[in-house]
């Protein structure tokens, strides 16, 4: 079972305790905005075979958003952070260079 | 390629079953060859054998990382039914179901297809009108569907609890004709089919690149070393995005995990396969005597294999609302599968971005049913340019807002 680290309430979350809300750090593209952008930030969500930041609520606890970055290939757990932020945070980022070097995922490396 | 019959049975039943040739040959690969599909699942084999049988095109490699039919095709609960809501779903699937009446025939191998009837509960007052109008779709339509009361779901499964404790059974969308096939056979029957046509199936062989020259494609890298060709067709379900990647485009497309598990063997109880879509549990009965049973997927991004266990459970307490004497019965068997999930849950059959490059995914939770139909469609789009099958199916409607959308019609889209 998936196991989260809310990192609000600072609960140890099993997966049923959470809601899981896709893609993480997502551009929003509104009015004025080209097709493919609109047309990208509609559809196409990233769908790595490796590193992956998502957003997840811990639903059945705090309530809270927040962020995980997970591997989607061996369900490993790298982290959890903040909602409060657009990018992942450098502690996290290291997290994961420590087991994937030289892993990249859409603008963040 | 001998033929299967009663009377070869007969005959190596007389020489001790010495005579058997394998069902398949495992060639080495050539340097070349007009067309390569990634991906020996179903949908892979089965554009392959159609390209060869309807197109003449023979020289043709399927190239399959693991073993043949062991992706999603090998780990399906092998629901068949057509009863779509859209114009264009039920176009290919009830193509699909239709082709499934006589593959075995067709194959000269038998795949068990069992036209037994798929029943599809509804257990509110919003699924009675989503399948009222589902039923209405399909007489339009030209497939056979019809929405029956409770009564006659009780008459059709003697087993089944009418009064759940959570939903009342008030009635089910009931297809005659839809129903169950061996999954494994119906890669097998396809492989068999294709290496007898000279089609080259390279198992235990991955693709790690895909090369373009001009916008065009020209070739695969692979673990057996590069080989060249004219036209590509990826088929490879959940590593869809992957596969695109190396192409260099992407697809609308996630990829998630969904499980089945099947029972210890009992005597013959449920001779149809009845969806409880509402409390999220299907189930049908093997030959064996097994009951296959799943359910839904899980909610993020997974490429393992493996689901939540949680998910299992929510399923199995569906299934012992919905048919009680199923509650003391012991599972024998759990798995799980990484299907490709798209926004309207309707599959790509596509051009992409990279000319004479082709794809076929997004078939998600439901794809089995459509394997022949697929076949069909992605050959001819392959070998022609074109298909009105196919037409529809494009990975550009979302930017044209031309969802074919099954989502809000299935729920639980098996
Ligand atoms: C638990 C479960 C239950 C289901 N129940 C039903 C059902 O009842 N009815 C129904 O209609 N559908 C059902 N489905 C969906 C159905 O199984 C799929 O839609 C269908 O089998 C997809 O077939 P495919 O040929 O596209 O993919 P697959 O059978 O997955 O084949 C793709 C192949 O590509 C190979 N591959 C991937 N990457 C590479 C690479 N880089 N190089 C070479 N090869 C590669 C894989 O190894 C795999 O063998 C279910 C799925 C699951 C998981
Ligand atoms: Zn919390």
């Amino acid at each position: 079972m998936l196991i989260l680290k809310c990192p609000y309430c600072g609960v140890d979350a099993e997966e049923t305790e959470l809601a899981a809300g896709g893609e993480a750090h997502l551009k929003r593209f509104g009015p004025g905005s080209s097709d493919d952008e609109f047309h990208d930030y509609l559809f196409m969500r990233e769908n790595p075979k490796g590193v992956h930041f998502e957003r997840w609520r811990h639903a059945n606890g705090c309530g809270k958003w927040f962020h995980a970055a997970r591997c989607t290939q061996t369900l490993e757990v790298f982290g959890t952070y903040s909602a409060q932020v657009t990018e992942p945070p450098q502690e996290i980022r290291d997290a994961i260079t420590a087991k994937r070097p030289g892993w990249t995922w859409r603008e963040f490396e | 390629m001998r033929h299967y019959s009663a009377f070869a049975v007969a005959r190596e039943g007389l020489r001790y079953h010495t005579g058997w040739e394998r069902a398949w040959r495992s060639p080495e690969p050539k340097r070349r060859y007009d067309v390569i599909i990634v991906g020996a699942g179903g949908h892979g084999l089965a554009t392959a054998y159609y390209l060869g049988k309807n197109y003449g095109i023979h020289n043709v490699a399927v190239i399959e990382k693991g073993w043949l039919g062991g992706g999603n095709t090998g780990r399906n609960t092998t629901i068949i039914r057509s009863n779509y809501l859209q114009d264009s779903s039920a176009a290919i699937y009830e193509k699909a179901r239709g082709l499934y009446e006589d593959l075995s025939q067709d194959l000269n191998y038998n795949i068990m297809f069992s036209p037994r009837g798929v029943l599809m509960l509804a257990q509110t007052q919003h699924e009675i009108r989503g399948y009222q109008r589902t039923a209405h779709a399909n007489n339009l339509q030209g497939v056979s569907t019809e929405f029956i009361g409770p009564q006659k779901v009780k008459e059709i499964v003697p087993i089944i609890n009418l009064e759940g404790p959570r939903y009342p059974v008030l009635g089910a969308l009931w297809q005659p004709r839809g129903g169950t096939a061996r999954h494994d056979a119906v890669a097998w029957g396809y492989a068999r089919a294709c290496s007898a046509m000279g089609m080259d199936i390279i198992q235990q062989t991955e693709v790690t690149g895909v090369r373009t020259h001009d916008g065009r494609v020209v070739g695969v890298d692979t673990t057996k070393g590069p080989i060249d060709c004219e036209k590509l067709g990826m088929v490879v379900a959940g590593n869809c995005s992957v596969l695109s990647e190396m192409a260099g485009f992407r697809l609308p497309v996630e990829s998630v995990a969904l499980q089945a598990l099947v029972s210890e063997p009992i005597k013959p109880c449920m001779d149809v396969v009845v969806m409880a879509n509402t409390v999220h549990g299907y189930m049908s009965q093997s030959d064996k005597g097994e009951m296959v049973i799943g359910g839904g997927t899980d909610a993020y991004n997974n490429y393992t294999q493996r689901g939540s266990f949680h998910h299992i459970e929510e399923t199995v307490r569906a299934l012992v609302e919905t048919f009680p004497m199923v509650s003391r019965l012991k599972m024998l068997r759990q798995w799980g599968g990484i299907v490709d999930v798209t926004g309207d849950r309707s599959p790509l059959i596509s051009k992409t971005p990279v000319e004479n490059c082709f794809v076929n995914a997004g078939w998600g939770t439901g794809g089995f049913k459509a394997i022949p139909g697929s076949g069909w469609a992605m050959a001819q789009l392959m070998a022609t340019g074109h298909s009105s099958l196919a037409e529809e199916f494009t990975m550009t409607r979302f930017r044209e807002g031309k969802f074919i959308d099954e989502s809000v019609a299935a729920g639980v889209a098996h």
